[in-house]
């Protein structure tokens, strides 16, 4: 049987929800028997490969670079998971969101900043309008609620997705988790 | 008040009570879970959330249970795929209309509408969210109003008129625009109805009035006084 290609992501988020993949601690020794990670800021895939199983898609859309290596993820990917509240419902990082950008952008990079003020105009990518949850912008297929998600709802939806099912996420986590 | 003693049906179960009690109480006192946010026992009912909407045989709409008094022979079902989908839709709005943001949030693990959200098995929310921009209100030197998070149950305006007597709480503004205020639409801080006494912030289902100095998830509410000061209102 050849083994589930799986890809994880990070767009605008902390992290956290791959902190709380890795806290799956020695079941990722059994998960990877089952596993070929081809792209994670967990190893050293540079593209985005094709035809991925399942990608796990940690935070919001915040830039277009985000929004544009998401459109490719989904094109590529045939399970798409929302993993965390960041890629759920926006969560932390839509808090600019009633401000806009060139206010936070400000808040940043001039009324804090003590050496140097002023944003940064090349190497970084340009802020949306926005910050949006992953389903706002392309069709998501399992939605795993949580900041971060348990190690152990991760691993019931790795479980699940190898053993061919989707998983049913109802009442094993929820926003804020 | 002498009401009678009515029997009726509620999810294919027998159950009897008096004339004067409503679904939702009835349900209650026999165990059947029917959802709810703003309804809270030893307040006045507002039927404003329609969490509580149920099916009752014969009556061509669905009722709200909190403030729909029990009938002989009455038929009511509390769960059903559309009473479902309807719940979980009321949620979903409510979670885009304002700032939710469980995570940070001083009642992350103790808010009734992330508990319900879970217990409707809610993964996501349809809606675009507005994000709308809303004030903090922290000029009281106790308590904090946020706006981000208030659902407009009017818990606070009823705890406050008709349990302290102050009304230091009020509505303003319609529709989507609606917002709870202090006195006359004055920081909470420089209300000179209000006597501090707090019972608003327990009665609130989410973080939008809390205490002072609790970080996220700290503030859980205590409002097993309501019934007790309720009845000392009433029954002296």
């Amino acid at each position: 049987m050849s083994r589930l290609r799986l890809a994880t992501v990070w767009l605008d988020g902390c992290s956290g929800c791959h902190m709380s993949f890795l806290d799956m601690d020695e079941r990722l020794i059994e998960l990877a028997r089952g596993i070929e990670l081809v792209y994670s800021p967990l190893v050293d895939a540079k593209e985005f490969p094709e035809q991925v199983d399942v990608t796990l898609v940690e935070g919001a859309v915040g830039t277009r670079d985000d929004e544009e290596k998401l459109r490719a993820i989904r094109a590529r990917t045939r399970v798409l998971v929302a993993l965390g509240d960041c890629a759920v419902t926006a969560n932390v990082p839509a808090m600019r969101n009633p401000f806009g950008p060139q206010a936070a952008m400000a808040r940043a990079y001039q009324e804090n900043a003590t050496r140097n003020p002023g944003a940064p105009t090349r190497e970084i990518p340009v802020l949306q309008a926005r910050v949006r949850p992953l389903h706002e912008v392309v069709p998501v297929d399992v939605f795993v609620p949580g900041c971060p998600p348990s190690a152990d709802t991760i691993h019931y939806v790795l479980q699940e997705l190898l053993a061919g099912r989707m998983p049913d996420l109802a009442g094993r986590s929820r926003f804020g988790a | 008040m002498n009401a009678g003693i009515k029997t009726l049906r509620i999810d294919g179960r027998d159950v009897g009570a008096r004339g004067d009690q409503t679904i939702l109480q009835v349900a209650r006192e026999n165990g059947i879970f029917i959802p709810s946010l703003c309804y809270l026992e030893g307040l006045s009912p507002v039927g404003a959330c329609r969490l509580c909407l149920v099916e009752v045989k014969g009556a061509a709409r669905l009722l709200p249970s909190c403030v729909t008094r029990v009938e002989e022979g009455m038929e009511v079902t509390t769960r059903s795929e559309r009473l479902d989908r309807y719940r979980r839709m009321i949620l979903e709005l409510l979670f885009s209309e304002r700032n939710h943001i469980c995570s940070v949030c001083v009642s992350n693990g103790h808010c009734e509408l992330q508990g319900l959200a879970e217990k409707l098995q809610l993964t996501h929310v349809h809606f675009p969210y507005r994000y709308p921009r809303l004030p903090v209100d922290a000029s009281h030197p106790r308590f904090v109003a946020d706006h981000n998070r208030c659902i407009l149950c009017t818990r606070c305006v009823r705890v406050c008129d008709e349990i302290e007597g102050a009304h230091t709480w009020d509505v303003m503004g319609r529709g989507i625009e609606a917002r709870i205020i202090t006195d006359l639409n004055q920081p909470w801080g420089e209300s000179e109805s209000c006597t501090s006494c707090g019972k608003c912030v327990h009665v609130c289902p989410t973080g939008a009035l809390s205490e002072k100095g609790r970080s996220v998830a700290e503030m859980a509410k205590r409002r097993q006084f309501l019934p007790y000061l309720t009845m000392m209102r009433t029954q002296r």
